[in-house]
């Protein structure tokens, strides 16, 4: 056992960073992922895509960068720390995989090139009105017409398809056998006719997440992944690598420190906030909680390196990082006492608009209403407790 | 002892239930909210009429002679129609004030505009600095003939944008966060010298950052007697402690009830997600949390009227078990309703939003734990 970093390894990590305080956009700089553009949301990508660095988790044939699991570490640590605005999930993280596990070398060719580059953006089709925690429930029907899918259903929750080029889509082949086993993966062009967008808006104010109504969409049939029927082994191959990504250890570590930096800027009777001990005793069993996490993730990873994938113990990573990071969005908000409370939505701010109390508290409640979110998605909370249970202790 | 309720009591809630149940459901509250002034002075003089804003003023005040347990009772009910309008800053702290402390000539000049509901008053009493203290004031009230001038600036004031009246602490002697030397003074909003920026507040609310500059008011606008003030304070703060109980258990209550029904209509892997043990616990304690909410809540609104030290216990701790509460019931009752919680079309959030801030309102956790400590 040894946790200490190599030479090599701090040289990696000089590299890295220096490349990121060059190259990233300066407008960006130290930005909210929050409500961006379709360009913002991709600038940082593209340019990772042309240095080579968009996909460090892909095999090196495939476009990946070959760096060590320490590197990698490395690389999520210095990126979490400048705070860039990382390459979105749905492509890199979770489609990319897919393809270049489970598609025909054709789609390898046009999917793949096109996730590194950043110029398709892919939403996830999975989650339905009656189907989210028990997903193998869905109801959206493709039946074969000649060369063609023919789609009908409505999809809910769709992070960001109102960006979207391309939706990876679970639909349902056949209705024969346990549910589990008529569901096909196929890839559906957002421009095809019959395909309507509707925002949701959440609980902080955001436009985040869509319905997608598909009536009568034809979809050409070799945008099956895998063979028809057998989607259910993709569509959970993919949840896998969803939620080991999910435990966001840097990125966390990055927002303890701005909480006690609002815990310092923060008075209470005149002494920094920080000073005070009930305070910084919850900022210190957090960080305690999150030293934990971080060498669970640590032991995931290094046997992960040694050929084990990512198991249900990767329920665990899930589980405490978004636990921790609700936890943090709670303290932050609580930091900034009364001013949690102004709501100035961006559409009503006028040009003459002053930010109300210190600049740091802007969003900080919006942010902890939203994070209510991460102990639902991604297999909500309970459902990764059950797969525990049920994987890991065989009850 | 006797936790009933008395046939007066019970009619006021049924009264205020039934009205809230029929002009301001979810759908009316959010057209609310969204409007331009974000409150509704229609909705404002029918609660004059129904006599909702003279519960707690005195009979010869031309009040109804209410108590805290009236305020709680109307409070809970408001609580649970999410009501926005401004009876917790302008009958229950401002009109509170004035009736326990004002001058009589005050109270002649200032009840009726409150009781006819032509008035709305806001509490201006926070400061950016101020953290929860309300001690901690760098306002200051300079004594000027017979009036004072005030100059400062007051943060986070609940309804002020629709408020044409304040009370405002202010430092007439002593340093920042002296006990002693604060005074509290009636300012209308339109006197010269006082400017506000007006917002939305993340729970359907507005407040506002006041300016005061060089606002002159006469020795009338002095509440009780010079440098007194923080006590004054102090005790509308614990008044408004109270109501805001009452008006989260309110919203508690409902939250559990849209949860529980939830849970038994939602069907997940062909069952009711109710039907999951680890769900139906989760309830029970959202449950068990509102139950021991209610508790407090009965428990402070009796001991206001007590001596000081034990109002201040009560009230501190009722606040404690309220910030801990809503915040748990809130959180799960998201949580319960999956990807529906999330959403801004659906109520849940919005009292979960509610309960956010009522944790903070008047102190949070930490502040009221060490105040229960030190008392
Ligand atoms: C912000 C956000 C973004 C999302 N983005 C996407 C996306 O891009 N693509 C996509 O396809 N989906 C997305 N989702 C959907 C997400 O995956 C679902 O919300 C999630 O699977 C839960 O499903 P549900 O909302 O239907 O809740 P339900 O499944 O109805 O669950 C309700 C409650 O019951 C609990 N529960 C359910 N079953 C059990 C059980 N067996 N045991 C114990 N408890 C149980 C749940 O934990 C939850 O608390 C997103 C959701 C959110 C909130
Ligand atoms: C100090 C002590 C004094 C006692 N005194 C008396 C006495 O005077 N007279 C007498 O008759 N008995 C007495 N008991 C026995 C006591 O009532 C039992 O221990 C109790 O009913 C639990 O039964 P068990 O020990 O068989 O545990 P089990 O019933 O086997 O329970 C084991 C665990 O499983 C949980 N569990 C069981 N069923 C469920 C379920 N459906 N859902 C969720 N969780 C479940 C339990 O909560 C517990 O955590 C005493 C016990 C103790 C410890």
């Amino acid at each position: 056992m040894d946790i200490d970093f190599a030479p090599e390894d701090q040289a990696f990590r000089d590299e890295v960073r220096s490349f990121i305080e060059e190259n990233y956009p300066k407008h960006l700089a130290g930005v909210d992922r929050g409500e961006l553009s379709k360009e913002d949301f991709l600038a940082w990508h593209k340019i990772l895509a042309k240095k080579g660095w968009a996909a460090p988790s892909w095999p090196e044939e495939f476009g990946g960068t070959g760096w060590t699991v320490t590197q990698k570490y490395i690389w999520n640590e210095e990126s979490a720390t400048f705070g860039t605005i990382p390459p979105l999930p749905f492509g890199i993280a979770m489609l990319g995989p897919v393809i270049y596990s489970f598609g025909n070398q054709e789609q390898k060719d046009w999917v793949l090139p096109g996730i590194l580059s950043g110029d398709t953006w892919w939403c996830q089709g999975y989650s339905e009105p009656g189907a989210g925690s028990d997903l193998a429930g869905l109801k959206t029907k493709a039946e074969l017409d000649g060369d063609e899918y023919v789609v009908n259903g409505h999809k809910i929750w769709t992070t960001l398809a109102q960006h979207a080029d391309w939706m990876f889509c679970l639909v349902r082949t056949s209705s024969d056998g346990k549910p589990q086993e008529g569901i096909s993966f196929l890839l559906i062009d957002m421009n095809t006719p019959g395909i309507e967008v509707k925002p949701i808006i959440t609980i902080d104010g955001g436009h985040e997440v869509n319905e997608v109504f598909l009536t009568d969409v034809r979809v050409p049939a070799k945008n099956l992944v895998g063979e028809q029927d057998k989607g259910w082994t993709i569509a959970k191959f993919l949840l896998g690598n969803e939620r080991s990504g999910i435990a966001g250890v840097a990125r966390s570590k990055k927002a303890i420190d701005r909480l006690r930096d609002i815990a310092r800027a923060e008075l209470e009777d005149g002494a920094p906030l920080l000073d005070s001990a009930d305070f910084a005793r919850k900022i210190s069993e957090l960080e305690i909680d999150l030293t934990a996490l971080e060498y669970t993730e640590l032991r995931t990873l290094a046997s992960e390196s040694k050929g084990r994938g990512p198991g249900p113990e990767s329920s665990i990573l899930k589980i405490k990082g978004t636990e921790i990071q609700q936890r943090i969005t709670e303290l932050t908000m609580e930091a900034v006492g009364n001013y949690a409370s102004p709501w100035v939505p961006q559409l009503d701010r006028g040009d003459n608009y002053r930010s109300i109390g210190p600049d740091y508290a802007e969003g900080v409640s919006q942010g902890y209403f939203n994070n209510r979110k991460t102990s639902i998605y991604g297999g909500s909370n309970e459902i990764q407790r059950n797969i525990i249970a049920k994987m890991v202790l065989g009850l | 002892m006797d936790f009933s309720f008395t046939e007066e009591q019970t009619l006021l809630r049924n009264m205020v239930q039934s009205f809230v149940q029929d002009n301001y459901d979810f759908d009316s509250r959010m057209k609310i909210v969204r409007s331009e002034e974000g409150m509704s002075r229609e909705i404002w003089g029918q609660f004059a009429e129904l006599g909702l804003l003279a519960a707690p003023f005195s009979e010869e005040m031309g009040g109804l002679d209410g108590g805290p347990i009236e305020t709680m009772v109307i409070m809970e009910e408001l609580g649970r129609g999410l009501v926005v309008e401004p009876y917790l800053p302008t009958i229950v702290l401002c009109g509170g004030i004035l009736s326990r402390h004002a001058s009589d000539a005050q109270k002649e000049t200032h009840l009726p505009g409150i009781i006819g509901g032509e008035d709305v008053w806001a509490l201006a009493y926070a400061e950016p600095q101020s953290r929860f203290n309300p001690a901690d004031v760098l306002t200051s009230a300079k004594a000027d003939g017979d009036g004072y001038v005030l100059n400062g600036t007051k943060a986070v004031v609940a309804a002020a944008p629709w408020a044409n009246k304040l009370i405002v602490s202010a430092r007439i002697s002593g340093d920042q966060r002296d006990s002693d030397g604060l005074g509290l003074f009636i300012v209308e909003k339109s006197a010269s010298g006082i400017a506000t920026q007006d917002y939305p507040t993340v729970d359907g609310n507005r407040a506002s950052e006041v300016t005061l500059e060089n606002v002159a008011v006469g020795a009338d606008a002095l509440i009780g007697a010079a440098g007194n003030g923080l006590a004054l304070l102090e005790e509308a703060l614990d008044f408004g402690i109270g109501a805001v109980c009452a008006e989260a258990i309110g919203h508690m209550k409902c939250l559990n009830d849209a949860t529980v029904e939830y849970c038994k209509t939602r069907k997940q892997f062909g069952v009711p997600i109710g039907s999951f043990q680890v769900l139906q616990h989760r309830m029970v304690d959202m449950f068990m949390e509102y139950e021991q909410s209610v508790s407090m809540t009965y428990m402070v609104n009796m001991k206001l009227t007590e001596s000081e030290a034990e109002r201040k216990k009560a009230a501190a701790g009722a606040k404690v078990q309220i910030g801990k509460s809503g915040r748990f019931v809130g959180q799960e009752a998201v949580q319960l309703h999956g990807g529906m919680g999330m959403t801004e079309e659906l109520n849940v959030g919005h009292y979960f939003k509610r309960l956010t801030v009522i944790d903070t309102q008047f102190g949070n956790v930490d502040h009221h734990l060490k105040r229960f400590a030190a008392a």
